[in-house]
């Protein structure tokens, strides 16, 4: 198996960042930092100050600013993975299905009659290169 | 001598525990779902498996991004709910059975797959769904659980083909065992669905189909599905239904279907749910 073309076709899928040994690498201590918020004493020190729990953090300022911002594409592009970083939305009690409609282009309540709907169709959303 | 007499596929969506946790399993969005489940508790009652290895991912619960073992086996005597950020799911503790699952890692090793040894560990969604979708809510897990946790979470995750290996080779590993035990293998996660960008939210109701229909034929065509089919064709999550060729490779050439299901949507997930047998 070539890693290089085998790491090549997944940038060929629209609207998808998969989680490479690249973005792993990038993302270490954003999600390792999102890992932390599973122990209840850190989730009230990061109530108190997100900015200042952050700063006890190696990320980059703009790591910091994207989970500030609950920028989810913008995590996913600085190496965060979603399973780690559902661990922020949680703290923040939002359900699984809103915080990745706040990835899409709908409102949750659009998102949630798309599931309903039978979900997102995969005609045309396959590869970007061939337009299937 | 210990035999594995059937083969499980099922989603392990977490919002499936909380529906079974807080009452809501019949009510009108999730009564399809459970109702498909309905046949196989009833049966699960009358095999009473001794063992299940339950194939399953951890979800940044007990490892997080510091190790990542691609095949890691429980060889612990018993495991906790994981607090997965809304405190633990009020399920029984699993209980490990140590001896099989130390019998079936050094068996694995001499075969040439080189497993990850866990003692220690709580166990999340990822096991505990399907145990309660299966079983309902007794007070104590009907069986024995060897836990078989795979990495479908950073790339690259292990091969379709390599996961029908290691199927192979737990079947011969659990044949060697000396004690009579009537042994299950289930494969977990899945179906389609696709939890981050853009894209969020893709189903694929025909390819998950075609999905099960190969796993009930008599060849081994499943395996050499390539990474970025499921990619493209089931969302980046649906990757982990690479856990169920575990199952299927476990099971041997040919297996009769004996219940299959499946409902869009649970919550981001496509529901699927296969029980198969292994025939002489």
């Amino acid at each position: 198996m070539d890693i290089h073309a085998y790491l090549e076709e997944f940038e060929d899928i629209p609207g998808t960042r998969v989680y490479t040994a690249k973005r792993a690498r990038a993302g270490y201590h954003l999600n390792q930092f999102a890992m932390s918020l599973m122990k209840a004493a850190n989730r009230e020190r990061w109530k108190v100050g997100e900015r200042a729990y952050l700063d006890e953090w190696p990320l980059s300022e703009d790591q910091k600013l994207a989970v500030l911002a609950r920028d989810y594409n913008r995590m996913l592009d600085l190496g965060g993975n979603i399973y780690f970083l559902s661990k922020i939305f949680s703290t923040d009690g939002i359900p699984f299905a809103e915080a990745c409609s706040t990835m899409t282009d709908m409102t949750f309540p659009e998102y949630r009659q798309m599931m309903l709907d039978g979900g997102r169709s995969p005609e045309g959303n396959r590869s970007i290169k061939g337009k299937y | 001598m210990a035999r594995i007499t059937a083969g499980v596929g099922s989603s392990h969506v977490p919002l499936l525990g909380v529906a079974v946790d807080q009452g809501k399993s019949r009510d009108d969005y999730f009564g399809p779902i459970f109702a498909g489940y309905d046949w196989t508790r009833e049966w699960e009652a009358a095999e009473k498996p001794d063992v299940v290895v339950l194939v399953y991912n951890d979800h940044a619960s007990a490892f997080d991004a510091s190790i990542i073992p691609t095949f890691a086996i429980g060889c612990g005597e018993r495991y906790k709910p994981a607090d997965e950020g809304w405190g633990p799911r009020p399920v029984p503790d699993v209980e490990g059975h140590a001896d099989l699952a130390w019998h079936i890692a050094q068996c694995l090793i001499l075969d040439d797959f080189d497993m990850t040894i866990i003692n220690e560990m709580d166990v999340d969604h990822g096991l505990t769904v399907p145990l309660s979708m299966m079983f309902g809510q007794p007070d104590t897990w009907p069986c024995k659980v060897v836990p078989l946790a795979v990495n479908v979470v950073t790339y690259p995750v292990p091969s379709g083909n390599r996961c029908w290996a290691l199927g192979e080779a737990i079947a011969r590993a659990v044949a060697s065992f000396p004690e009579d035990l009537n042994v299950q293998v289930w494969g977990t996660g899945g179906m389609s669905h696709q939890l981050q960008g853009p894209r969020a939210g893709l189903l694929n109701r025909e390819w998950d189909n075609r999905f099960m229909d190969m796993l009930e034929a008599d060849d081994d065509a499943v395996r050499h599905i390539p990474h970025i089919e499921y990619l493209r064709e089931t969302g980046s999550e649906g990757i982990e239904m690479v856990m169920w060729l575990i199952m299927r490779g476990a099971l041997g050439r040919k297996v009769r279907r004996l219940h299959r299901h499946y409902h869009i949507p649970c919550s981001n997930t496509a529901i699927g749910h296969i029980v198969l047998e292994p025939v002489e």
